[in-house]
């Protein structure tokens, strides 16, 4: 489960993004959306731990990841080079259920959250209606990596509505009635949390996948606990997530 | 190239090499035995069990810090009872060494843990936390008091015949005297060191990074002082004593091992490679027959001053 990978290339999206693609034929073959993968970084003991991605999407024995510069670790990450090796454990986690009935699925992402969901759309019914709601800080910061159907907002204005996504969604709640929805969101939590009440409030099915500082990424540290909707108890981003039904959890 | 004996003995327990999971880094086993064989390791040591389960703290609960990190994650555990029930059967299947880590916040709870588990054959020893430095009662309050771990270390004795380990606190002046007192109240070995306390700030928003402010540091960066901690018991009492600090791989267990060390624990490894333990164990023979050792034990306290 720990798998030596190639380093195929490392493309820039836009100033802050970046897409790693990696030879890694078992992830590959064994991954399936919203699982995630945790890379060691550097073959040295800086960074000591692993940094957890989610999987962008799969084409035969390749893995991509797409990512923005956070800390230390990204940054390294964003250093590598087409033949670099990297120490790759995964495929980790509980991804997207697409089971139910349903007849169109709303993707709902803010920055580099759309990250998972290029593979999820793959592995979509073509018989049932997609769209795509994208968010992020100005049109710069957009990532429309693998997304179509896209119905943008940007916090400036600079391209598509004026707010946040999920004030898009509000907007165009006339827009989306009368089908049965199923919405997948990833992003910053604030947006998550705005997601929850948003499907709450309008009685949609929604899962999300969360994001978490993890060391083990396979549920032995305990470090990345997620309170349950019930109170009084925590789940653990890594085993039980990353991708939670949205009534599951408090963000 | 001759066989090497890694089998190794802390009082009465008997280990078939030296190298054991450190708890708290191994849940209760299931999730690292898909990555690893443990059956092969000389045991592993559960995350603390409390009698009653507990949360643990809020998120943040880790960080990663200069070689190491901080963690509080407030003793996370299925209390006694469901272990027994959840986790033992399964634990059965898979042939491992099973030492159980005991945390509580009174000296009767320490004991009615080790009464209630202690019929439970699987087990092979206990492992006493009076060492946490994340809980707010139990934990440090112990381990910083001599007469406490003199008492509980009594007190446990009683309760099992089952060799008693007790799991030192670093975050003292002489370790060697909690060793002492661990040794004069029938305690058959030490574990040392748990973490040490530590903290980190975010410099913009001048908030501590883990929510309990506070938390145990491990990782690379406490090896040279749990080596020195092993080293001071060894000089100075006689008790077998099981190193744990920073160990990433096979030298650094050789080194504990010399410092005194009859067994090693591997902690904060396990979260970066789950399959620390058999490389280490793997490196750890190939030293021996390289060097001519053939009972691995003679290297415990083999240090040339």
């Amino acid at each position: 489960m720990i798998e030596n990978s190639i380093v195929e290339s490392l493309e820039t999206l836009n100033n802050t993004t970046f897409l790693l693609k990696t030879h890694s034929p078992s992830i590959a073959s064994s991954a399936s959306p919203g699982q995630f993968c945790n890379i060691k970084v550097t073959d040295s003991g800086f960074p000591l731990l692993r940094r957890p991605f989610s999987i962008c999407d799969i084409e035969g024995e390749s893995v991509f990841y797409l990512f923005d510069i956070h800390g230390q670790g990204t940054m390294i990450l964003s250093g590598k080079k087409r033949g670099d090796r990297l120490e790759i454990l995964g495929p980790l986690g509980k991804g997207f259920s697409t089971e139910g009935d349903y007849d169109t699925s709303v993707i709902v992402a803010g920055g580099v959250g759309c990250a998972p969901f290029p593979f999820l759309i793959r592995k979509f019914d073509k018989n049932k209606k997609m769209l795509c709601y994208l968010g992020g800080r100005s049109k710069e910061q957009l990532v429309k990596y693998g997304l179509s159907n896209l119905h943008i907002a940007t916090d400036d204005g600079s391209v598509g509505f004026h707010g946040t996504v999920i004030d898009l969604l509000k907007s165009e709640a006339d827009y989306l009635e009368g089908r049965r929805i199923r919405i997948y969101g990833c992003g910053p939590n604030p947006m998550l949390k705005a997601l929850q009440t948003f499907a709450d409030e309008s009685g949609i099915d929604c899962q999300i996948s969360v994001e978490s500082v993890m060391a083990c990424g396979f549920g032995i540290c305990q470090g990345c606990p997620i309170e349950a909707s019930g109170g009084e108890r925590y789940l653990l981003v890594c085993k039980d997530g990353p991708v939670f039904h949205s009534k599951e959890v408090r963000l | 190239m001759s066989e090497v004996d890694l089998s190794v003995s802390i009082g009465n327990l008997k280990l078939k090499n030296p190298v054991l999971l450190a708890s708290g880094t191994v849940g209760y086993g299931n999730e690292i035995s898909e990555f690893t064989d443990l059956s092969r390791l000389g045991g592993i040591v559960t995350k603390s069990l409390s009698l009653k389960p507990r949360q643990g703290n809020p998120p943040q609960r880790i960080v990663e810090t200069a070689s190491g990190m901080l963690n509080a994650i407030g003793l996370a555990n299925i209390g006694v009872e469901a272990f027994i029930k959840e986790k033992i059967p399964f634990l059965k299947g898979l042939n491992a060494i099973l030492i159980c880590n005991i945390a509580a916040s009174s000296v009767e709870e320490y004991v009615e843990c080790v009464k209630i588990l202690n019929g439970e054959e699987l087990i092979q020893a206990f492992e006493i936390n009076v060492s946490c430095p994340n809980v707010k009662e139990g934990g440090l309050e112990f381990g910083n008091d001599l007469r406490a771990v003199a008492d509980i270390t009594g007190r446990v004795r009683e309760s099992t015949d089952k060799p008693v380990i007790i799991k030192l606190s670093p975050n003292v002046s002489r370790i060697s005297q909690f060793a002492q007192a661990v040794k004069d109240n029938g305690g058959d070995a030490v574990s040392a060191i748990n973490t040490l306390v530590g903290t980190a700030f975010d410099i913009n928003t001048r908030r501590p990074k883990i929510k309990n402010i506070t938390g145990g540091l491990s990782g690379p960066a406490i090896k040279p002082v749990a080596l020195a901690k092993v080293f001071e018991i060894k000089r100075e009492v006689e008790i077998p004593i099981i190193g744990i600090g920073g160990i990433s791989d096979w030298k650094d267990a050789a080194e504990f091992m010399i410092a005194g060390a009859s067994a090693v624990q591997i902690g904060t490894v396990n979260f970066i490679n789950p399959n620390a333990g058999i490389e280490i164990i793997d490196g750890l023979k190939t030293f021996c027959s390289q060097n001519s050792i053939i009972n691995i034990s003679d290297l415990t306290g083999s240090y040339q001053i």
